[in-house]
């Protein structure tokens, strides 16, 4: 199984799902069996005091039951074991789903002999190789990597330029470019050179790459708790210890109660010396909070989990959970919030010209531009205009005229009578400037287009043209950019969250003011350098507020560094990635918003099923308090609401009922409970309802249930 | 009118009341608590103490001062009762043995006021007025003062300043405490209360025999003991003593007296953390919790099903019939619901269940309204357990008032919620499983067992009011007792101002929509509901052997 088989596509749409269904299959439980039986030794729950207390006590009963056999204690024996092993379960499925990814991570780590260069400069033609092995290579090492062979580590490309298999990390089949210099040099160590050949310089310490941190992560090996998990944790503690001081000091409170009422028989709850082990066992496990003691690890797992389905790796779960806390997001314009390229969306003419004649000249001087921006030239000269699409090779004698960075424009020369007539189109001052430089005037017109069509948050491109020393400016195209759609409504959802967003982008502010409103952002920053990121960041942080952002460039660093949530895309640079505290595998922007989604949802589910295993505890103290004490004060029975069949069989289905929701509550706690965003008020109502409420009702229900069939038992009633 | 209507309309006055003060005693309290000037009187004291009144405390040092004027105040009130047979005004009484003084001086250094020995036999007018009168306002107003120092957690940012206990201390008493207690005092007297330094008057009866009446320094006394949640009787019979509370109006006085700062300090909370909202809210939750006792002790009360109470209309054993039934459980609620523990009539003689509500008010950890001060921070401390969970249900880390609820914050809070519980039950069980501790238990089976549970919930939540069944005046629970008020008091003190040490330190984090809205029913119907929840959950075992075993048929 490798990892793009449980990779979902990166959505599209507005609202993405998660994905459901598969999550305990009977193959999936049997495999973790045997991790969960391993679980069980105390050096390992000792991490989960909750669990702990519940496996003394099955001890404690296991031998009380030894001593005096009965059916009554032989069977709450063996339902606390099954409670301790069940939330073991629930570790152990959670485990075992990030083990299958990290053994497919781990057959791609193979112990390759790297090449080691040495004293190697750039352009060198015959360098000196030394083999190394790669989990010796050091930071700063460089190695050739040719065609077909592994890249032995993380590391930036120094030289040279391949095609390169990320599929192994990825999931993405098709080769990516990797070169030097630039946003593209970074490699992955245990992706695989296709073509070429390229030096490396090792970035990595040694055992601590890329792959290795993420086979640490999906395993959840050396898993560190995060803060919100640390303070629930103490939470459950002090619960924990509060039940335990409840219940063995009702012990003396129960002798002086039974010394009291002489006269009331001995029973399987309560006799001269108090009540019964096996009884106080059963007590105090169904009243600590088990079900969230035995799910907790297992919600932190799967949370990093469900990013990892999502092609997203965290490099903490702290960064997770700080996504759910985020109260600002800043997002690139480009790629993030519009398609990535401007298309155009209609041509101006000036001083005479008409459309249909500027619609040509477009064309015309569009015809080999193979960029986005002049592909849709062509397509809206068609698609408005009817001009049937000429391809380049048809137009004999043209001289096309590419776009250079001085220049700043592209074009065509093409045979008119005895001249030439020559098409240009390109940014507002190189063409005017052109024009100019041949005698034309430039209409004044043309500043309040291009103002104009700036303003609408466009790109003007002004078209002009020599033809025999006459020149004269023919109209502006307007380039538009296309905001990708479902980002307002997207936008809508995280405002009603609380969370703000802030547009990033090179455009000048009239521009960016444009797009922001069509996009629905909350701000944005405009003319935007590195510093001014880094300065944003710093500026919401001293408000108390949270960011998140997304980056790829080196001179992005600084800011991922610094953001609370920084994502890098794995298209970027290793400064980037080392930087960020997530890197996206697919490098989609977007998925900022999914990762916020995520972590919230870790929380809640925390959060939900702490009420939950708290509200149990009502109906828990309903069937058990009436069992023990009715006997001594038959008045208590009127507490025994359930109407339970005898007090044996009421404990009893009450432990049973704790152990039985662990096992419900697995496919949630992988799962995660219904997420989706809202206010705080509706939120906190809608869980609530759904896990206060019916923790109070569900466990009445459950436990009179299981008391209908066990009351059948022999040995129970 | 009925003795139902009657009961409903004091109850129902009371409510007015208090919704008419709360606004101008809360804002007073603000103003005094946040001021910078300084009275002359109080430049005095600071002299006097030796402070510096315009230095700010850190959370430790504010603890220290606490803890230091605390232990003083025990040495001084000890060192008082084993010397009163040397003291002016003694009466002739002799000192007080070791295991009593000590048990009484902690009583009332803790604001407990509980009591194992009978005023008019026991104290002269020196102890009364100058050390247990003293420390009737003292530790009331040390109480203000922590929960304010909470507040300023809250309310400020980045800092570890928590203001200073000293000029807390004397502004709270000389600004808060002394002019509503002398007022209180001219009403008390004005309705029969004595107040004179007479050592009593032996009068002849018509019957032929003679009576010894009681004098004493009653009425000022008698306001401070409900005025600060103190609860310690002049007279053993407490405010069923006619000299204490003499009619049915003084008793309403007395009630309102005892409810009044403590339900107008959320008022105070709120204008500090410049949200008067979030104090609406805190004061809602308590008067949520406050009504339904007072209205399920009247019932419990009045509406007994036994033949004797249904024939004379009511629970009327233990009760004052120039109180009634329904007015005396409204007392009871009261007392018991804040940490005062004076009594009009005898809980010890109430329905098994009325007596086990009033066993479940100081259960709730004294935070309905609880007592001056430390039903504030009781109250926010349930608070922030509540937004912890309620946070995590909103998919963020949870924060209170702009302050991020945190490990650090949680395990302040999960050691306050630990303390009281953990002192009741191993406090219950402990003089159950001792020879020493069964021999105080008048009573057999479930009611001596209230007894017991009476005994070690109102002194770990220094209430101080007692199931009148069980002879404390042992040298064991003088001592246990002893134990329970001064943990119950000062070990949640001492989380509550490292609690607000460390909310200070923070910077507060802006509010957007995600934000949990802490001023909504909503969140009120979730803190009322943790509150009785964590209460029921922890004590339903000791409840259901005790009251639970004796009232459900």
């Amino acid at each position: 199984m490798s990892v793009r088989e449980v990779a979902v596509p990166p959505a599209t749409g507005p609202a993405p799902r998660v994905r459901a269904g598969g999550l305990l299959d009977r193959r999936q439980l049997l495999a973790a069996l045997p991790q969960a039986l391993r679980k069980l030794d105390p050096l390992t729950l000792w991490r989960n005091p909750v669990m702990l207390v519940v496996e003394v006590g099955s001890v404690f009963t296991t031998v009380l039951a030894a001593v005096s056999p009965s059916v009554f204690g032989a069977a709450i024996a063996g339902w606390l074991w099954l409670t301790v092993l069940f939330a073991n379960l629930a570790e152990a499925v959670a485990e075992g789903r990030g083990r299958a990814q990290a053994d497919a991570l781990r057959r791609a780590k193979t112990d390759t002999l790297a090449r080691r260069l040495v004293g190697w400069t750039p352009g060198a033609t015959a360098p000196v190789e030394r083999p190394v092995p790669a989990p010796q290579l050091a930071r700063g090492d460089l190695v050739l990597v040719e065609a077909g062979q592994v890249i032995p580590g993380d590391g930036d490309v120094v030289e040279g330029i391949a095609s390169v298999d990320e599929s192994a990390v990825t999931g993405e089949s098709a080769p990516v470019i990797r070169e030097s210099g630039g946003d593209r040099c970074a490699v992955t160590g245990g992706t695989r050179v296709l073509s070429d050949r390229i030096v490396v310089r090792i970035t990595q310490r040694p055992g601590d790459s890329f792959i290795d941190r993420m086979i640490g992560l999906v395993e959840g090996a050396n898993r560190q708790k995060t803060p919100n998990e640390i303070a629930l944790n103490i939470l459950l503690a002090t619960l924990t210890i509060v039940f335990l001081l409840a219940v063995a000091t009702m012990q003396p409170m129960a002798v002086f109660a039974r010394h009291a009422q002489a006269f009331a028989p001995d029973s399987a709850t309560i006799d001269a010396h108090g009540v019964t082990g096996v009884v106080l066992v059963a007590l105090v496990v169904c009243l600590i909070p088990t079900t969230i003691g035995a799910l907790l690890s297992a919600i932190g797992i799967a949370g990093m989990d469900r990013l990892v389905q999502r092609n997203v790796l965290a490099m903490s779960g702290r960064a997770v959970e700080a996504a759910g806390d985020v109260d600002t997001l800043l997002l690139d314009k480009t790629g993030t919030i519009t398609l990535g390229n401007r298309q155009a969306s209609g041509f101006v003419p000036v001083g005479g010209v008409s459309a249909a004649e500027l619609a040509d000249a477009a064309q015309l001087s569009s015809l080999a531009d193979e960029t986005p921006e002049g592909r849709s030239v062509v397509v809206h000269a068609k698609t408005e205009y009817g001009l049937r699409e000429r391809a380049a090779g048809e137009l004999t004698g043209a001289v096309w005229v590419p776009f250079t960075a001085q220049t700043r424009m592209s074009g065509v020369d093409l045979p008119a009578g005895t001249g030439t007539r020559q098409l240009r189109k390109g940014a507002a001052a190189a063409v005017t400037d052109w024009v100019r430089a041949a005698g034309g005037t430039v209409p004044d017109r043309i500043d309040a287009i291009v103002d104009d069509v700036s303003a609408a948050g466009g790109t003007p491109l002004v078209v002009g043209e020599r033809v025999g020393g006459r020149a004269r400016v023919l109209g502006v195209i307007h380039l538009a950019d296309v905001v990708k759609p479902g980002m307002a409504q997207r936008f809508d959802q995280l405002r009603r969250m609380g969370i703000r967003t802030v547009m990033i982008t090179g455009d000048n502010p009239r521009t960016a003011a444009a797009i922001a409103t069509r996009a629905g952002v909350d701000d944005y920053l405009a003319e935007a350098t590195p510093e001014d990121k880094l300065a944003l960041i710093r500026r919401e942080q001293q408000g108390g507020r949270l960011v998140a952002m997304t980056g790829d460039g080196t001179n992005d660093a600084p800011a991922l560094a610094q953001a609370d949530v920084g994502m890098a895309m794995n298209t970027g640079t290793s400064a980037a990635k080392e930087a960020g505290n997530m890197v996206d595998l697919d490098s989609d922007p977007t998925k900022l918003i999914e990762v916020v989604a995520i972590g919230k949802q870790l929380l809640i589910t925390r959060g939900a099923l702490t009420t939950f295993s708290i509200a149990n505890d009502i109906a828990k103290y309903f069937a058990i308090i009436p069992a023990i004490f009715a006997a001594l004060y038959p008045g208590l029975d009127a507490l025994n609401v359930m109407r339970l069949h005898s007090p044996t069989s009421a404990i009893l289905s009450a432990v049973i009922f704790n152990a039985l929701v662990i096992v419900a509550l697995i496919p949630l706690a992988l799962r995660g409970v219904r997420y989706r965003p809202a206010n705080a008020a509706s939120m906190l109502r809608r869980n609530l309802l759904v896990y206060g409420l019916g923790g109070i009702v569900a466990p009445f229900v459950g436990i009179k249930l299981i008391d209908l069939v066990i009351q059948f038992v022999p040995g129970i009633s | 009118m009925s003795a139902t209507t009657a009961g409903i309309l004091f109850v129902v006055s009371l409510v007015v009341a208090l919704v008419l003060v709360h606004r101008p005693l809360g804002d007073h309290m603000y103003r005094v608590v946040t001021g910078t000037r300084h009275l002359r009187v109080e430049r005095l004291a600071y002299r006097l103490i030796g402070v510096r009144a315009d230095g700010e405390q850190t959370w430790s040092v504010y603890a220290r001062s606490v803890l230091a004027f605390a232990a003083a105040s025990i040495l001084f009130l000890y060192l008082m009762l084993r010397l009163q047979h040397q003291l002016l005004l003694s009466l002739g009484m002799p000192a007080v043995a070791p295991a009593g003084a000590w048990n009484t001086a902690v009583s009332f250094v803790t604001n407990t006021n509980w009591q194992w020995y009978s005023g008019e036999s026991t104290l002269g007018y020196l102890v009364q007025m100058a050390g247990l009168a003293v420390q009737n306002f003292v530790s009331a107003a040390t109480g203000i003062a922590v929960a304010v120092a909470l507040v300023r957690g809250f309310a400020r940012r980045r800092t570890d300043e928590l203001g200073n206990f000293w000029v807390d201390l004397v502004r709270i008493t000389v600004r808060i405490l002394l002019p509503i207690a002398v007022v209180g005092a001219v009403v008390l007297v004005a309705g029969g209360a004595v107040q004179n330094l007479s050592a009593g008057t032996d009068v002849h009866t018509i019957a032929g025999g003679t009576q010894h009446l009681t004098g004493g320094p009653v009425a000022s006394q008698e306001v401070i003991k409900e005025l600060g949640t103190n609860g310690g009787g002049f007279y053993n019979a407490n405010s069923a003593h006619p000299y204490e509370n003499p009619t049915a109006w003084t008793n309403w006085v007395e009630i309102f007296l005892i409810l009044l700062i403590a339900f107008s300090l959320p008022r105070t909370f709120g204008r500090m953390v410049g949200d008067r909202r979030q104090g609406y809210a805190i004061v809602a939750a308590m008067a949520v919790l406050a009504i339904g006792s007072v209205v399920l002790i009247n019932v419990a009360q009045g509406m007994h099903p036994g033949t004797v109470p249904s024939a004379v209309g009511g629970a009327t054993e233990g009760t004052e019939t120039r109180f009634g039934v329904l007015n005396s459980a409204t007392f009871g609620a009261a007392t018991t619901l804040t940490s005062t523990g004076a009594v009009d009539s005898f809980h010890d003689s109430y329905t098994a269940l009325g007596g086990g509500i009033t066993i479940g008010n100081m259960l709730l950890g004294e935070v309905a309204p609880g007592g001056v001060g430390s039903g504030l921070y009781g109250m926010l401390i349930l608070a922030v357990l509540t937004v912890f969970l309620a946070g995590l249900m909103v998919g963020r880390t949870p924060e209170y008032l702009g302050k991020k609820i945190g490990a650090r914050e949680v395990k302040l809070a999960s050691l306050y919620f630990l303390t009281m519980p953990a002192l009741v039950l191993v406090g219950t069980a402990a003089a159950l499983a001792t020879a020493s501790g069964r021999a105080g238990i008048l009573n057999f089976g479930a009611h001596g067992l209230s007894e017991v549970l009476y005994a070690f919930a109102s002194s770990a939540n220094n209430n101080g009011s007692a199931f009148a069944g069980l002879s404390v005046g042992s040298t064991w629970y003088e001592t246990a007792t002893g134990l329970a008020m001064l943990f119950g008091r000062f070990l949640p003190i001492v989380f509550v101002l490292a609690l607000a040490g460390s909310l200070a330190g923070q910077s507060p984090v802006p509010e957007s929509p995600g934000t949990l809205r802490t001023h909504q029913p909503l969140f009120v119907g979730m803190l009322v509901g943790v509150t009785v929840i964590l209460v029921a959950l922890t004590f339903l075992p000791a409840l259901a052997l005790g009251p639970l075993a004796e009232g459900v048929r």
